[in-house]
């Protein structure tokens, strides 16, 4: 009844070609078959948002998307945007005003934050950025941090664009 | 915890898709998965199969037609809260999307999940119930329409029997001197609501104003606070307010106390009059 499936599609722009089992969900398929471990595991039921990656350029749950649905799209993990270097100037100001001490948000808080940041609307408000964020804990910094720098880091780029 | 085995299969139509649903026992339709994965993960379910309908197109698309505004049953929850349209013509949605979950979740999340599911917490059913909204399901015998007032019916329970799908809802689409209200209460932004209130306040040509009060997280269903509907229509708000008592009977449950959900009904009432434009007697 489970047999596996083949599916193939691309991570970070790689070819991918994999049998999966339907129920391996695609944040436990990344890590365990891929072994890209930035994606986080944390609640496994769309609250915490530790597991966030990008499936055609939308941020999704990695925990609530089958491998297997995979087929044909797009994929983009943490290890991919970070190489990219397109957020470089959010990770340099996360360091820069501890908006991180364990870390274990902070892949997800990056790919939220930088799905925010390319909207396209200006320099968003502290109160949108924190509703942007809500679908992502944060169990070290009590979160003010996390808001200074993505208001940080809007503002310098909606400079930089003029 | 990890998903029990289930097998898997891509729909290519809809009848496919039905065809896939009746010839399995515990079969189950996955569109955005984003209730249903978490049930997987838990073992709360264990479907013997999977009929995924995501490469449906047809079911994905939002249209105006004969005064109405029709969701196929695939729109994503983020696709109906950036769409013009929907500002425009359902107000009230627009309103209560952004309440549904966290973005990257609602980029998956599905408008007909939404209301098949009909998790007594959740915003859509609401506000399909505050509109009149209507459902239209497909199944082996057939298509047919269900009024949202008796789609309802109990805890997770709807008039969806077994082997059928839901492939779209409909709603009036607003007219000018319509006026909505929406409002909820939750812990985290995003969070299944303690308390919330979908409203509608309707003008038709003969002058009669309508207002219709559908709450949810307060019963097993989406409610009409039918006292109140009638003492606000009449320009009574504390009537309303004091009406809650008889309308709504909910339970305690972990986040509140039935008496706290009452006291809170009340407060989102008076915000929600607010923006209906109805004015504190």
């Amino acid at each position: 009844m489970s047999d596996r499936i083949d599916v193939a599609f691309t991570v970070n722009g790689e070819d991918v070609r994999a049998q999966v089992e339907p129920r391996q969900n695609l944040v436990d398929f990344l890590r365990e078959e891929l072994q890209l471990t930035g994606s986080h595991v944390g609640c496994e039921h769309g609250v915490c948002g530790a597991c966030t990656v990008r499936v055609d350029g939308a941020i999704v749950r990695g925990c609530l998307l089958l491998a297997v649905q995979c087929d044909g799209r797009r994929v983009e993990t943490i290890e991919g945007v970070s190489d990219s270097g397109d957020i470089a100037d959010l990770q340099a100001a996360f360091c820069e005003r501890n908006a991180l001490q364990c870390g274990f948000c902070t892949p997800g808080m990056l790919l939220t934050a930088q799905d925010l940041l390319t909207r396209g609307n200006g320099a968003p408000s502290r109160e949108t950025i924190r509703l942007h964020l809500s679908g992502n804990y944060c169990r070290c910094t009590g979160y003010h941090a996390i808001i200074d720098v993505v208001e940080e880091v809007a503002l310098a780029r909606t400079r930089q664009a003029r | 915890m990890k998903p029990a085995p289930f097998a898997y299969a891509k729909a290519r139509s809809l009848d496919h898709a039905i065809a896939l649903l009746n010839g399995t026992p515990e079969a189950k339709i996955l569109a955005g998965g984003q209730s249903l994965i978490p049930t997987l993960n838990m073992r709360l379910s264990a479907p013997a199969l999977l009929v995924d309908i995501n490469d449906l197109t047809e079911l994905g698309r939002i249209a105006r037609r004969n005064g109405q505004i029709e969701f196929g049953a695939l729109v994503r929850h983020a696709q109906a809260e950036h769409s013009s349209e929907v500002g425009q013509l359902a107000p009230l949605l627009a309103a209560a999307l952004p309440h549904i979950a966290h973005p990257a979740i609602r980029n998956r999340g599905t408008v007909g999940g939404s209301i098949a599911l009909a998790d007594p917490a959740a915003e859509l059913p609401a506000c399909l119930l505050a509109l009149d909204g209507e459902i239209d399901l497909a199944g082996p015998s057939g298509q047919r329409t269900v009024a949202a007032e008796a789609f309802f019916k109990g805890l997770f329970e709807t008039a969806l029997t077994e082997g059928e799908i839901l492939t779209a809802i409909r709603i009036p689409a607003a007219q000018s001197q319509d006026r909505f209200g929406f409002a909820e209460l939750a812990r985290r932004h995003g969070d299944y609501a303690l308390v919330g209130l979908a409203a509608a306040a309707r003008t038709p040509r003969d002058g009669s104003r309508t207002i219709r009060l559908a709450y949810f997280g307060v019963g097993a269903t989406p409610i009409r606070a039918r006292r109140a509907e009638t003492a606000l229509a009449g320009g009574d708000l504390d009537g309303a307010v004091a009406a809650l008592v008889h309308d709504l009977d909910p339970d305690d449950d972990l986040h509140a106390s039935a008496a706290a959900k009452h006291h809170l009904a009340g407060v989102l009432l008076r915000r929600v009059a607010g923006q209906l434009g109805e004015r504190a007697a």
